[in-house]
């Protein structure tokens, strides 16, 4: 048997921050190592060296907004053995979807003089209503642990292991106090998918939902629980409407709480 | 005709392309085009209330969260008629250093020094020059620690609000920082030493530098604007001081400085214009590398972010003996329709914010100014003049030329995106 040739890795950027690719780098103690694990082929934050593919596994970063976007996409599937989306913007969307809910003329002509010039499509959408994903990792942005654990599970031929609980049992876990039951503070974590470990709360705040929706949700108790904690409903709907507005648990629920600002 | 075209510009956050096109060996124009999609931060923001708004714009940047986080807290703390208490001042500070560390160790050793050593990555710098590379991955991860424990996470903090903190950070946590910060000020002071042997490109322009002047302290977050052509502002005065056009080759909005034109904001117009409010061991620093002052050499722009570094984690570690652990960490905030300007020096220069908000505390209108579109016409010019070299250099050399004097200002495309392929074109 011939020696075993080094997985290929890429990572590929559509619209978005740049953060998340940029945890791959935060990985300062292991950077190193993963470098002469596997082969990064194609990663343009890092390197101006690229392997053309095919590639073992291609991360994805941003969320498809114009039509060159949504054609190269398609190229990325075409040479990606499997494919992996990282974070909000690629997975639900991100914080640009809150253009699905407007009319995206108008938001070029607030911000650009002459909005013409500007190529982009009415909506942000995730990678998954283009092609198809073999794993989505939550997250704004997401949590460099859980993303070594995914490059190392598909190298490995595994699937990666990401619970999928609610962001309530990584309180438990850290042995955080409630910040809902014991002080009030309205808290998104009991729908919220876990990954980040259970940040806010520690910090005395409320989770603001940056995971996404949880495997199992209850939205209408929690945001219940928010109205009688004298939450404004149109707020209850901005929160659900933020960097996850196009997760269809969110988008569907946060319409049930418009007010007349929405 | 002839011309150089860069598709995808490498090691700079965002997409962007470059297209020089030559006549002869005159150059006819030099065009930065920033492709990154536009996300349209400043109209989704309408109708958000206050409160969200720093969570919000920390989303326009993964590289500098805490700079959009700051700007826009001291903005709407101007409109809110809010004081913030000293201690919550040095907290800011102290977060702010995390993030200048962080992001300048990231450009320096990660993406700029490769240039200097004539490697495609760090990665494959690493086989030859192993200890530059982990050097630097011990001071951005210095910088990170700092960030994660005042913040929250490295990218996008969840601890900061207008008003101040949600908490502020317990002494235990605090004090364990203390060794490591050391540790990664001696090796940035080493590395500072072994860069400034590297080979600098003859090349300097007379630039007019902006940037923040703080009372006594180099600058973070402020009030002050001024340049060395006698520009003196405040915040407020940014919209009449500056103007943003939109060209059509650009998702970024160039700006220039009302009546005069382009300019340059980041690291080298904070070492110019502050030089004397940098911490002593990093001045004596810079003058040991012998960096000269003023720096008008983009290139040199990687010792000056070195003395950057050295300066915030000396900085740093001023603030861990002098903060209050058990001091208040916000300050109480009420809405009222009102007008608020801020800006701060975010680690790729000043990044202006202005908010208008109803009685009830939405946002009406916002207008964010970030620092690679300010410096896009700068990096333009330094093109221009380049450009007469590249005309004697092959494809390759021209291109590795271009990306180069691009990569001096560490642009980020995601935030400018209101960037980079590089086409040379002869005729």
């Amino acid at each position: 048997m011939a020696a075993a040739r080094r997985k290929r890795l890429a990572v590929w950027k559509f619209a978005s921050c740049d953060g998340c690719q940029l945890s791959l780098l935060d990985c300062e103690d292991e950077l190193l190592a993963l470098a002469e694990q596997v082969e990064i082929a194609r990663f343009l934050e890092a390197s101006r060296a690229t392997i053309s593919g095919p590639y073992d596994l291609s991360l994805v970063e941003g969320s498809i907004t114009t039509a060159r976007d949504a054609e190269l996409i398609r190229e990325v599937r075409r040479v990606s053995r499997a494919l992996v989306t990282i974070g909000a913007c690629a997975t639900a969307g991100g914080i640009q979807a809150l253009r699905n809910f407007k009319d995206v003329r108008e938001f070029a002509s607030i911000v650009y003089a002459t909005p013409a010039y500007i190529a982009t499509l009415a909506t942000s959408t995730p990678i998954a209503a283009h092609v198809p994903v073999d794993f989505e990792l939550r997250g704004c942005p997401i949590n460099k642990r859980q993303l070594l654990e995914v490059i190392t599970a598909f190298i490995n031929g595994r699937r990666p292991d990401t619970p999928g609980h609610a962001v309530c049992i990584e309180c438990k876990q850290r042995g955080t106090i409630c910040v809902m039951v014991a002080r009030g503070v309205p808290c998104l974590g009991p729908i919220t998918h876990a990954g980040c470990g259970a940040i806010c709360p520690s910090f005395a705040r409320g989770c603001y939902g940056c995971y996404g929706p949880a495997d199992a949700l209850n939205i209408e108790s929690l945001g219940q629980a928010w109205l009688r904690a004298g939450v404004p409903r149109g707020d209850v709907m901005r929160v659900l409407r933020s960097f996850n507005a196009g997760a269809e648990p969110f988008s569907k629920a946060a319409l049930d709480y418009e007010d007349d600002q929405s | 005709m002839k011309t150089i075209k860069v598709d995808y510009l490498a090691r700079v956050e965002g997409d962007g392309a470059l297209r020089i096109r030559f006549r002869g060996d005159h150059v006819r124009d030099v065009e930065l085009r920033i492709f990154e999609p536009p996300r349209f931060f400043e109209a989704f923001l309408r109708g958000r209330s206050f409160g969200e708004v720093p969570d919000i714009t920390a989303r326009i940047c993964g590289i500098c969260p805490v700079a959009y986080q700051m700007s826009s807290c001291r903005a709407l703390e101007d409109a809110l008629e809010v004081r913030v208490t000293p201690h919550i001042d040095q907290l800011r500070r102290l977060l702010y250093c995390g993030e200048w560390v962080e992001s300048h160790a990231l450009h320096m050793f990660l993406l700029h020094a490769p240039d200097f050593l004539g490697y495609p990555d760090a990665m494959a710098m690493a086989r030859d020059h192993r200890e530059i590379v982990v050097r630097g991955l011990q001071i951005k991860k210095a910088g990170n620690a700092i960030v994660s424990a005042v913040g929250g996470r490295e990218v996008h903090p969840v601890n900061v609000k207008v008003g101040g903190f949600y908490r502020t950070p317990a002494r235990e946590e605090m004090e364990k920082l203390a060794a490591q910060l050391e540790a990664a000020r001696d090796a940035a002071l080493e590395a500072l030493e072994r860069m400034a042997r590297f080979d600098f490109p003859d090349f300097n322009r007379d630039y007019e530098f902006v940037a923040l002047r703080g009372a006594e302290d180099y600058p973070f977050i402020g009030n002050r604007i001024v340049s060395n052509r006698g520009l003196d502002i405040e915040a407020a005065e940014y919209d009449q001081a500056f103007v943003e056009q939109q060209v059509p080759h650009s998702h970024a909005l160039h700006s220039t400085v009302r009546g005069r034109g382009a300019y340059l904001c980041g690291p080298m117009a904070r070492f110019n214009l502050n030089f004397e409010r940098l911490r002593p061991l990093a001045q004596d620093a810079a003058r040991r590398a012998r960096i000269p002052l003023p720096c008008r050499n983009p290139f040199m722009s990687l010792l000056v972010r070195a003395v950057e570094t050295v300066h915030a984690l000396d900085e740093a570690l001023r603030l861990l003996g002098v903060i209050d652990w058990s001091a208040e960490s916000s300050v109480a905030v009420r809405p009222r329709a009102c007008a608020g300007y801020g800006a701060s020096e975010a680690p790729r220069g000043l990044l202006y914010h202005r908010y208008h908000l109803d009685d009830s505390g939405r946002v009406l209108d916002a207008k964010i100014v970030p620092p690679t579109s300010q410096n896009q016409l700068s990096i333009e010019h330094d093109l221009r003049e380049l450009a007469a070299q590249m005309v004697r250099l092959t494809h390759d050399e021209a291109t590795v030329l271009a990306e180069r004097a691009i990569r001096n200002y560490d642009p980020c495309i995601s935030c400018a995106t209101h960037f980079l392929d590089l086409a040379i074109e002869r005729e």
